[in-house]
């Protein structure tokens, strides 16, 4: 599936894999079946609007609902000329900050809450405060607030999202007579148990850096809210902060119970011991689901999955989860904008209907459609079970990478240092804390 | 390529003084350069040298002037002075590592990994039956791009519960306790030998080739005579091969430390240099060819790797130039 990639891209840059290297002619494959379709949509236009899209949607799948979302937007706006120009996942975040400063298309895929920010802040994206005046009554309070930037305009259209759960195979908690944690110490006494059982309690597989991130998130939402998670994640609080540590301290419980050598293991290598039944739970996105399918197709039946346990406190009411969203944006130094805005803006309007985004959906069920009008009926089990879950949470995260600024969550920074403290929990916390605080102190002072 | 143009200068002020040779000298270029002659000429060594010039030198002055602003390739460039060195140099945690990896790499490489491939050439070079199998088995893993090595590698090292080789073969066989079994490249204290190991499996075969070639051209008659005088093969090799293979040795000796400053591609395969991989080329990529857009703070870490990497360059050229003025 392609949230793999989507997922260790972002973060790590660009790693060589066959199916990269296939995806580089899916790419120019599709270049050229785009072509008829723009032609198509010439030949239809009288007064012709024009409109060039970025889109970093580049697997194979995710390619054909992309195609699929633009024929049909050719097909209700007739007179507008729609040229796609697409780019491998990874190398499209790589050169982000070189794309939006040059000569970037009129509109591009990117990903909601600060990384959406940073480049609003940065002069990079157009506000489209207009557009979603028009759109917003098909989205809930969650999806508006994560495309609001720092000056308070909208900045983007909300198009899919997938939750982070703890996944777990169904016949394997049967077998065993194992009950879903609903709390911290039930799931303490669960791994517990699966251990004596010959189990590794927690698949884990860190070697990529980012998944280290979600457990962070997620521990920190449950014991200090979302409120502080966000202020961290924004420099607003401090990681010396003797919360933090007890973020760490707790986490440091649940590190016995991880896979052993996790620091050398794919985040896919760890799935596969959930599907395997080598392991009992794995804590990931929903995209996991297509890993499981590639390794064994009858299991994606078999797995089911819960919100990460609560602890009993003030803010287990947040129901607070990692949901990340990806989104559709106006840039600001496209030549063409000013010429194509409201064409530009139409397609925006058009990602927001929920009949679009099932188009992506159907191409890939990793896209969970964030629009409310698109039907529900089509949705898998598994999906629907995540839409429940999303949406109850009262408060929704984007993600570590996501929610903070990217020099901060790479693979020289913030993966490191949580690879550091999963090696040697024990150690001291001040000041590792400390060196933590410091990296971010010394970070570049962005004037907005 | 820079000392060899002084050289074609030199003979211009002479030439322009009113000696008579000097304007023999002059008028005899003239009669054999037509004016057809001078304009190819200056194409062929002036677009090479423009092309040059733009791609190595201009590059790498934009590079120093980089280093000493904070820019992100978006916003106006701001001029920090020495900030990002006084970081480097103090609080960022990823540097030293990053400089000892680079000097472990050279000291394995110098002290390992090159002898073992002289040694091979050595035991190869020898009449030996199938000696061209046995080469082309140590030549195959050159053969192949870094990043396929790190890939290999990477399948072998993998923890038990990735079925690494490695690992899975030595529980299999009893060496190994299931419950220790060892993090080949999780483990920071153990992952960078890991990766040392594969990177010199790629560098002895190079090595091996290019001392092979060397070894060859050797003339055998040299041999005759250490062996008429009574040396053993030791010390003939000692006392009259590796005297004569001297251009060979500083290509070696060269090669080696240009393979261990560029060191990148397997590290960041494995894990984009982090958790005991820290490397300086990928601090510069993770740093100002990422999303993180630090190409300030990048350049100044470049800088500092062309600084370590000039001393081994001007240390060759001096030879060579010394060696060339004899």
């Amino acid at each position: 599936m392609d949230d793999l990639d989507k997922k260790s891209g972002f973060l790590t840059g660009g790693k060589v894999t066959r199916r990269e290297v296939l995806k580089t002619g899916v790419i120019a494959a599709a270049g050229l079946t785009l072509l008829p379709t723009v032609l198509a949509a010439c030949s239809s236009s009288s007064s012709g609007g024009k409109v060039t899209v970025g889109n970093n949607h580049s697997d194979a799948s995710d390619l054909a609902g992309m195609k699929a979302v633009n024929d049909a937007f050719t097909k209700a706006n007739s007179s507008i000329t729609l040229t796609m120009n697409t780019v491998d996942h990874n190398t499209f975040q790589d050169q982000i900050n070189n794309y939006l400063g040059a000569t970037p298309d009129d509109a591009f895929s990117w990903f909601s809450g600060y990384r959406m920010r940073f480049f609003a802040d940065k002069g990079l994206a157009t506000a489209i405060d207009d557009s979603w005046a028009n759109v917003k009554s098909n989205f809930t309070a969650g999806f508006a607030n994560s495309v609001v930037g720092n000056d308070k305009k909208v900045y983007g259209i909300p198009v899919d999202y997938y939750p982070w759960c703890v996944f777990y195979r169904k016949s394997l908690f049967s077998d065993k007579g194992y009950t879903v944690p609903a709390t911290w110490n039930d799931l303490l006494t669960l791994c517990a148990k699966m251990k004596t059982d010959g189990l590794t309690p927690f698949a884990f597989g860190d070697s990529d850096g980012w998944p280290a991130m979600g457990t962070f998130d997620i521990l920190n939402l449950r014991l200090n809210g979302y409120d502080f998670h966000v202020g961290l994640m924004t420099g607003a609080q401090k990681w010396t902060d003797p919360k933090v540590t007890t973020v760490f301290q707790t986490w440091a419980k649940l590190i016995p119970f991880y896979t052993d050598g996790y620091a050398g293991l794919t985040w896919q290598q760890a799935c596969d011991t959930l599907v395997r039944k080598t392991a009992g739970l794995y804590f990931l996105g929903l995209f996991m689901t297509g890993e499981v399918s590639t390794v064994d197709k009858t299991a994606v039946d078999d797995i089911d999955f819960f919100p990460f346990p609560f602890f009993g406190n003030a803010f287990d009411a947040e129901q607070a989860l990692d949901a990340p969203i990806d989104i559709w944006m106006l840039s600001a130094k496209s030549p063409s904008l000013q010429a194509d805005l409201a064409s530009a803006k139409t397609y925006l309007e058009f990602w927001a209907k929920g009949s679009t985004q099932l188009l992506m959906y159907a191409a890939n069920n990793g896209f969970i459609p964030c629009a409310t009008d698109a039907d529900q009926t089509t949705l898998s089990v598994l999906t629907k079970k995540a839409v429940a879950i999303v949406s109850k949470a009262q408060k929704i995260t984007q993600f570590l990478d996501r929610d903070t600024r990217p020099d901060f969550a790479g693979a020289n920074s913030m993966q490191s240092f949580l690879l550091n403290f999963l090696k040697t929990p024990t150690q001291d916390l001040v000041a590792f804390q400390q060196s933590i605080q410091d990296f971010w102190d010394k970070l570049p002072v962005y004037k907005g | 390529m820079s000392q060899s143009e002084p050289k074609a200068l030199a003979p211009a002020p002479a030439s322009a003084g009113a000696g008579a040779l000097a304007t023999k000298k002059r008028k005899r270029h003239y009669s054999v350069l037509n004016r057809r002659d001078k304009v190819l000429l200056s194409l062929m060594v002036g677009v090479p040298l423009a092309v040059f010039l733009l791609l190595i030198w201009a590059m790498t002055l934009v590079s120093i002037v980089l280093s000493f602003t904070n820019w992100d390739g978006v916003n106006p460039i701001a001029f920090v002075g020495i900030d990002n060195y006084t970081q480097l140099f103090t609080t960022y945690p990823f540097f030293w590592p990053a400089v000892a990896h680079n000097i472990m790499w050279l000291l394995f490489f110098v002290c390992l990994a090159t002898p073992m491939g002289i040694l091979l050439a050595v035991l190869l070079d020898r009449p030996l039956r199938g000696s061209a199998v046995y080469q082309s088995i140590f030549f195959i893993p050159v053969v192949l791009s870094l990043a396929v090595v790190g890939f290999i590698w990477k399948l072998q090292y993998l923890p038990l519960a990735g079925n690494g080789f490695i690992d899975s073969a030595f529980v299999a066989l009893g060496w190994m306790d299931p419950k220790h079994a060892v993090n080949w490249l999780g483990d920071p204290s153990i992952n960078i030998w890991a990766v040392l190991v594969a990177a010199s499996w790629r560098h002895v075969g190079y090595i091996m080739v290019l001392y092979l070639a060397g070894l060859k051209s050797v003339d055998p008659s040299l041999r005759e005579a250490a062996a008429i005088d009574g040396a053993n093969e030791s010390q003939t090799f000692i006392h009259v091969v590796f005297p004569v293979m001297a251009p060979i040795n500083v290509v070696i000796v060269v090669v080696t430390v240009i393979e261990s400053l560029r060191a990148f591609d397997i590290a960041y395969i494995i894990n984009h240099g982090k958790n005991g991989l820290e490397l300086l080329s990928i601090l510069i990529t993770n740093s100002a060819l990422s999303e993180a857009g630090l190409i300030g703070f990048g350049s100044a870490v470049a800088v500092i790797l062309l600084t370590i990497s000039l001393v081994p360059i001007v240390l060759y050229l001096s030879r060579v130039m010394r060696s060339e003025s004899q």
